[in-house]
């Protein structure tokens, strides 16, 4: 390595041609003229504060009679355009707040632009190309998202699209900002398997809770949300639930299965598969290296994303003990690391930096990763659990032009020990399906923050198990006893579902379960005899039915333990007697929610006041106040939907 | 007697208006800035029209020099800076060159010009994105890593990363040539 170095250091000496002396001494002859008639300019400016635009006109009208190349072209249409940015209101407004609209890699350079107007505001050549360029360039950026998305959002004009000097100013140009381009991952509700020809489900945890947050967001904001923004085992998986946890020493989680009724169909059962993970042991945890990856691109300014996110980390800072190391890197543009790592304890220096940072610049997601890896890897030691926190709007719109390879990095990472977090901020801009995927392959879980209490949420009620995990790569497979199920169907998970060789492959990968998270995974299953079974039987198909037996099915888990590669298998049979928790009906209650928000066609005439009838009769103490809250969301979806 | 005076000195009497201090300035790093402009740029050309640049604007750009900061590290910035205008003045003259049409000519002869000198040092500095290029010319140029962080308005830890970085392309740009 050192060689290729030196090799270039050489290669560069040799090859660095002496300067033309021809060009030297034009060039130097062009320096002392501009600083002589700059000179003459100064003393004309001096005066008073009126003079400055007549002494701006004389440096034009010199710099026209003495440049006559294409940089002399340039230079003075650029001083054109800075008479328009000072001494027009439109051009004053883009002098104050350049940031938020700019969308690509000019970001950084109008940070320049405003610092040196500033400081040289007689008219500089270079400053003033930053104007005329970056204005150029937003005309383009403008450009094209009308082009392709045809709909504008109103809240983030600036009116600069007419400082763009090829466009004709025009009152529409005010109101062009960047469009809604929220993508989500989702795949088709899983459909009714029978038992007697598939009998094995298999599917991976999920403990990302995202998709609530979406949809509470879609609904505040007064819309039901898309049905792919829906995934309903997310809506279960948001809720804290109390269920039993595993008694010292008997591994680091419990599952519980129990069978109820069908809030919405008398002829089938729910078959609930909890899993509690083991509380966190506060006082003992191991240290923790946390690295905030923060994405300060331009679209980032908006308040419900990097302002917040400052916000939220300011509470996540108060959480953390004083052995936890936190650093700071940010991406736009280019990486940079904000902070290096510093103790959590030194409040001081971690809160400056987190208020230092700015948004502008386009988004280079793999740049910030790989720096962030690279840090998160210097600061690891023996026991510490290491993790990086990526904060986003989910934008990764530069420099990565492979999501597959992304996944690839973030997948090689993972096996490092290295465990990856998605928090993604703000509407508009999030792509749904690269956190999902980045938290999915990086040993991590994803959230979506989009207000204060629900980064209180995350980051301080749940930060335990936000950051410690306590069981990987965990796999649920249930084989279904066709004796006495004849019909099954998995509410939810459909991103999740695992072939069924995978189960018992350990290099395929799966969700991460973190202290203290509880799991909820419910089937609909449809008993051998029930009026519910949909499909008919076959005319030459065998019937031989299994006898004996009386149990719904056979539920297998594996996890492994952190750090390890080898899994460990758990198994228990599922019990056909049926038990009513009040836990499982509320996640009965939300699993109907979210089919009814997905136009489930299993449902029949169930309807939103049903589900809001089944949650209100099973909140429970409700400590934190989320399920009154998702009661509130219910009667919200059941007026959208009734409009 | 000018000869002994200092950089910055000679760079504050210029800001206060002293044509032959900036003259003697210019003068004694011409020749450095050259140079630096062809590490910034890798191509003979391009740092001649990129040290034109620099010397046109550098009166002007004289006046926010506040004598804080050394000479050299100043010219860096003024430096890197003019080399970023230039790349992104290229990029927007190549989305737009309809209404440039000598602009598109003169590019296109210069890309012609550019391809004959190809070589491994080209070959190798166009592999790095501008970030990693500025920086890599910073520390060829023998600036401190420190320096180098003033001038780029980055931490010393990213430096650092930097250069790591740059060097494991370099070397896969190795690797992939010899394979060829």
């Amino acid at each position: 390595m050192t060689d290729d170095f030196d090799d270039l250091k050489s290669t560069m000496n040799a090859a660095a041609p002496a300067p033309d002396a021809a060009r030297r001494q034009a060039n130097l002859a062009r320096a002392q003229k501009n600083f002589d008639s700059l000179q003459g300019s100064t003393q004309q400016a001096r005066p008073t504060s009126e003079n400055r635009a007549t002494a701006l006109l004389t440096g034009v009208k010199t710099m026209l009679k003495t440049l006559t190349s294409r940089g002399g072209l340039t230079a003075t249409t650029a001083l054109v355009a800075c008479g328009f940015l000072f001494l027009t209101p439109v051009g004053q407004d883009f002098r104050r707040k350049p940031a938020p609209i700019l969308g690509a890699s000019e970001l950084e350079d109008s940070r320049n632009l405003d610092a040196e107007i500033a400081t040289a505001p007689d008219g500089t050549t270079t400053a003033l190309n930053n104007g005329v360029m970056a204005s150029a360039e937003i005309a383009f950026e403008f450009a094209d998202t009308r082009a392709s998305n045809g709909f504008v959002q109103h809240e983030l004009g600036f009116g600069l699209g007419a400082l763009a000097a090829p466009m004709p100013f025009s009152a529409d140009t005010a109101n062009m900002a960047i469009a809604n381009t929220d993508s989500f991952a989702n795949a088709t509700a899983n459909a009714v398997k029978i038992a007697a020809d598939e009998p094995v489900s298999t599917f991976s945890i999920d403990v990302d809770t995202v998709s609530y947050s979406i949809v509470r967001s879609h609904l505040n904001a007064g819309s039901l949300p898309p049905s792919d923004a829906v995934r309903v085992e997310e809506l279960i998986n948001y809720f804290p639930y109390d269920y039993a946890g595993p008694a010292a020493g008997q591994g680091p989680f419990r599952p519980t299965v129990s069978v109820m009724p069908t809030p919405w169909n008398a002829d089938t059962q729910l078959v609930h598969i909890a899993i509690q993970g083991e509380k966190p042991a506060i006082d003992d945890r191991p240290p923790l290296n946390l690295v905030f990856l923060i994405d300060t691109s331009g679209s980032m300014a908006q308040p419900d994303k990097l302002p917040l996110l400052k916000q939220s980390f300011r509470l996540m800072l108060d959480n953390l003990s004083p052995q936890d190391q936190v650093a700071i890197v940010e991406y736009a543009g280019s990486a940079g690391e904000v902070l290096t790592p510093t103790a959590a304890s030194d409040r001081t220096t971690i809160l400056q930096a987190i208020n230092s940072l700015g948004a502008g610049g386009s988004t280079n997601g793999q740049g910030g990763l790989e720096q962030a890896y690279a840090v998160a890897e210097g600061m690891a030691a023996d026991g510490d659990v290491s993790r990086v926190i990526l904060a986003t709007d989910g934008d990764f719109n530069v420099g990565l032009n492979d999501p597959d390879a992304l996944k690839d990095f973030i997948a090689d990472k993972r096996d490092s020990g290295t465990y990856l977090s998605v928090l993604g901020f703000g509407r508009g801009n999030l792509d749904d399906a690269t956190m999902q995927a980045l938290a999915q392959n990086g040993n991590g879980q994803a959230a979506y923050i989009d207000d204060l209490s629900e980064a209180q949420k995350v980051l301080v009620d749940q930060l335990s198990g936000a950051l410690f995990p306590i069981a990987n790569d965990v796999k649920i497979q249930v084989e279904f006893n066709p004796a006495t199920v004849a019909e099954y169907r998995l509410i939810g998970y459909e991103t999740r579902s695992l072939r069924r060789e995978d189960f018992n492959n350990d290099a395929v990968d799966a969700g991460e379960l973190g202290a203290g998270h509880s799991v909820t995974a419910i089937y609909e299953v449809t008993p051998v005899g029930s009026a519910a079974i949909l499909s008919d039987p076959l005319r030459y198909g065998t019937s031989d039915t299994v006898e004996g037996s009386v149990e719904l099915g056979f539920l297998k888990l594996r996890f492994k333990a952190p750090g390890k590669s080898q899994s460990q298998l758990i198994e228990t049979p599922i019990s056909a007697d049926l038990t009513i928790t009040s836990e499982a009906q509320f996640a009965a209650a939300i699993a109907g929610f979210g089919q009814l928000l997905r136009g489930s066609d299993y449902l029949g005439d169930w309807a939103y006041d049903d589900a809001i009838t089944l949650a209100n009769a099973h909140r429970g103490d409700d400590a934190f106040g989320y399920r009154t809250q998702a009661v509130q969301l219910m009667r919200l979806a059941q007026s959208l939907s009734e409009e | 007697m000018r000869m002994t005076t200092t950089d910055e000195d000679l760079a504050t009497q210029a800001a206060c208006g002293d044509g032959a201090a900036f003259g003697v300035l210019l003068d004694r790093h011409y020749d450095r800035l050259f140079a630096f402009c062809f590490r910034l740029t890798g191509s003979r050309a391009e740092a001649e029209d990129l040290t034109q640049d620099i010397c046109t604007a550098l009166p002007t750009k004289l006046r926010s020099y506040q004598g804080r900061a050394r000479v050299t590290t100043w010219l860096y910035r003024v430096a890197v800076n003019a080399a970023h205008d230039r790349r992104r003045k290229q990029a927007t003259y190549a989305r737009a060159t309809s209404g440039w049409g000598t602009w598109e000519i003169g590019r296109v002869a210069d890309i012609a010009e550019d391809a004959d000198k190809s070589d491994w040092l080209t070959n190798a500095m166009g592999t790095l994105t501008d970030d990693l290029r500025d920086t890599l010319a910073l520390i060829l140029d023998d600036a401190t890593h420190a320096q180098a962080a003033e001038v780029l308005g980055v931490s010393e830890g990213t430096i650092s990363w930097r250069i790591s970085e740059a060097k494991k392309r370099l070397k896969a740009h190795r690797k992939q040539e010899d394979t060829q």
